[in-house]
């Protein structure tokens, strides 16, 4: 028998890298009662050749007993502390109402992407040969459930004081601008699997996440959110787990065979364009929404893409990677984006589940220090119109319906890269029919995929179409009102949830609830 | 050829107790580390690579730590990972 020959000494601990090795290698098998072609049919044809499945390495060698342990520590205080902030109120501690926008912006924008992430690396997981491969999956698949719960619980607190977050997973499914995140990525669950890890582990997670993640939780601490920085923490803590694996998945493609190189730069190039067209979102919640801003977004691209993406494409160079396609687009319109993406809201924001503002003078004068060139040249004379015009009483909104780009889904505001003054409009004719782009590199993905993108559920399109009524709507009846009534299929409860924040409901809850100002000073 | 400046890794943690220690250990076996603080965040950036020790840490937080604990506290980091029982480290390959 195996007995320790003295039982007080304890038979000595495997290293890290042994109890990886047993995980991931000593639990793997091959299948004998049907080919392994069949049981994992998706993992050849995207055109990815792997020789040697044992090649793909965890870094971070997680353990499943490790896991269990140091994500049961993260839940233990995460819910320690939500349940201090309900207790003590904290929801009134925030700087004041417009910064509960972002949350709703979030929770109907980001929360469902969680999930969605969730069943995407559960059906990589599936789809993988590779048993360290499988076991990285598995282990992002229950992260990212977490990451919707934990959220879902965190926000629902404010639910009880604040309009605009009550139904967040039906708005996610129909709201004309949420579906920018969920087309983004059905876009990738639809793919096949190295091209969803490619696309949510590298190009999202690693290149582009901390975008959204590090400015957001920094400014929801600077803002007195305690909820919102501590489920933003927790799920951080594995996002830097999910970032490694993204890293480490794309060595592992380009390692395994040289032609699988262009292939990953098509997708690289692809992804970066579509992450950063949906980070423009970001870009207004940062320069605009947060009453206490942390770094402009200008700011926050130039740290976080231009120093950090550099330095990991320069790592990569040596596999034959570069910088991916109109990334010297991103950097061109790095000082008109979030203007351009918060002045269209301000016009929509009737249709919105969230409200909009001019910004105070203070803010303004902010806005004219971190972008010189840009702000009071191009956007203070709007803004400073719109402000006259609310004084007068006649608060614009556009009472039309916006031409959508074909393949991220965003109204057509974006400029000409080397115009900020003139929109880019971009087309392809496919099969006799005409579509509309923002800008190249939206164009150039659909140029790569037509037969995909001619089926995007386009929101204005099916407006149009009536197909955004509910059911037993008759669009012919006298005194129909097609905007109200599409508001109700949305599920928004119609002069509570969007348009102007000052004199909203939420603005005067807040003054009457906390006798602070609506606009903190 | 010129030599060009190393490009940088960092790590950023929550701002807390734990990390107080793990920062101060960053700092000392990595003399060049940037350590900038944001609201709740700390991050720190070092040209080239980053060590992260064992024995550092413990000597400082006077009990055994198991590098697998900074799981708890990471935000974000960017760079190539090996991690060993002794050593957790963040470099970019050099050209």
């Amino acid at each position: 028998m195996n007995m320790p020959t003295n039982p007080q000494k304890p038979a000595k601990k495997l290293s890290l890298k042994e109890n990886y090795s047993h995980l991931t290698r000593g639990l793997g098998w091959d299948t004998s009662y049907q080919p392994m072609d069949k049981v994992f049919p998706q993992d050849k044809f995207e055109g990815i050749k792997i020789h040697d499945w044992d090649k793909w390495e965890d870094p971070f060698r997680l353990t499943m007993d490790a896991y269990w342990k140091y994500q049961g520590e993260k839940e233990k205080k995460l819910y320690a502390i939500v349940d201090a902030f309900q207790q003590n109120n904290g929801q009134f501690n925030v700087t004041d109402a417009r910064y509960i926008n972002t949350l709703k912006l979030f929770l109907t924008g980001v929360s469902p992407l969680e999930y969605a992430a969730h069943r995407g690396f559960a059906m990589a997981g599936r789809n993988f040969r590779g048993t360290s491969a499988r076991i990285a999956a598995q282990m992002q698949a229950i992260d990212e459930l977490r990451h919707a719960q934990t959220q879902a619980h965190t926000i629902s607190h404010y639910n009880k004081f604040f309009n605009g977050l009550h139904d967040y997973t039906h708005m996610h499914d129909r709201v004309w601008y949420l579906s920018v995140p969920k087309s983004y990525f059905e876009d990738a669950m639809s793919a096949g699997p190295f091209e969803f890890v490619t696309a949510i582990s590298f190009s999202f997670e690693y290149v582009l996440t901390n975008l959204l993640f590090m400015p957001f939780m920094s400014g929801a601490a600077y803002n007195g959110d305690m909820a919102t920085v501590t489920f933003g923490f927790s799920a951080q803590s594995d996002e830097s787990r999910h970032m490694t694996l993204g890293l480490e998945v794309v060595k592992f493609i380009l390692e395994q065979d040289p032609g699988n190189v262009p292939i990953v730069q098509k997708w690289l190039d692809k992804w970066f364009w579509r992450g950063y067209r949906l980070l423009a979102l970001v870009s207004m919640m940062m320069d605009y929404m947060l009453p206490k801003r942390v770094m402009s977004w200008a700011e926050a691209w130039e740290m976080y893409f231009e120093q950090n993406g550099g330095a990991l494409f320069n790592d990569l160079t040596r596999y034959g990677i570069r910088m991916p396609k109109y990334h010297e687009v991103a950097s061109m319109e790095k000082h008109r984006l979030s203007h351009e993406t918060w002045a269209t809201f301000y016009n929509y924001t009737h249709a919105a589940a969230f409200h909009t503002w001019v910004p105070e003078e203070s803010e303004m004068k902010w806005l004219s220090e971190k972008y010189p060139t840009t702000f009071d040249k191009l956007y203070r004379p709007r803004f400073e119109h719109w402000r006259e015009q609310q004084a007068k009483g006649e608060r614009f909104y556009n009472g039309t319906l916006p031409m959508l780009c074909q393949l991220c889904q965003i109204p057509m505001f974006f400029t000409e890269p080397d115009d900020p003054t003139k929109i880019c409009y971009r087309e392809t004719t496919y099969r006799d029919e005409k579509f509309h782009f923002c800008s190249d590199g939206c164009k150039d993905i659909f140029d790569n995929e037509p037969e995909k993108y001619i089926h995007s559920w386009l929101p204005v399109h099916q407006i149009y179409q009536g197909n955004c009524f509910r059911p037993g709507t008759d669009p012919t009846a006298p005194g129909f009102d097609p905007l109200a009534e599409v508001l109700q299929y949305y599920g928004f409860h119609v002069g509570e949830d969007g348009g102007e924040y000052l004199g909203s409901p939420d603005a005067k809850n807040w003054k009457a609830w906390t006798g602070k100002p609506a606009v903190s000073e | 050829m010129n030599a060009i400046a190393k490009d940088k890794v960092f790590i950023a943690f929550q701002t807390n107790d734990e990390t107080r220690s793990i920062v101060e250990a960053i700092e000392a076996d990595n003399r060049e580390a940037i350590v900038i603080r944001y609201p709740a965040m700390v991050k720190i950036e070092m040209p080239g690579r980053l060590v992260i020790r064992r024995e550092t840490i413990e000597d400082l937080i006077g009990r055994a730590y198991d590098l697998r604990e900074l799981n708890l506290n990471l935000i974000s980091l960017s760079g190539n990972i090996e991690e060993s029982d002794d050593e957790f480290v963040l470099y970019w390959n050099q050209h």
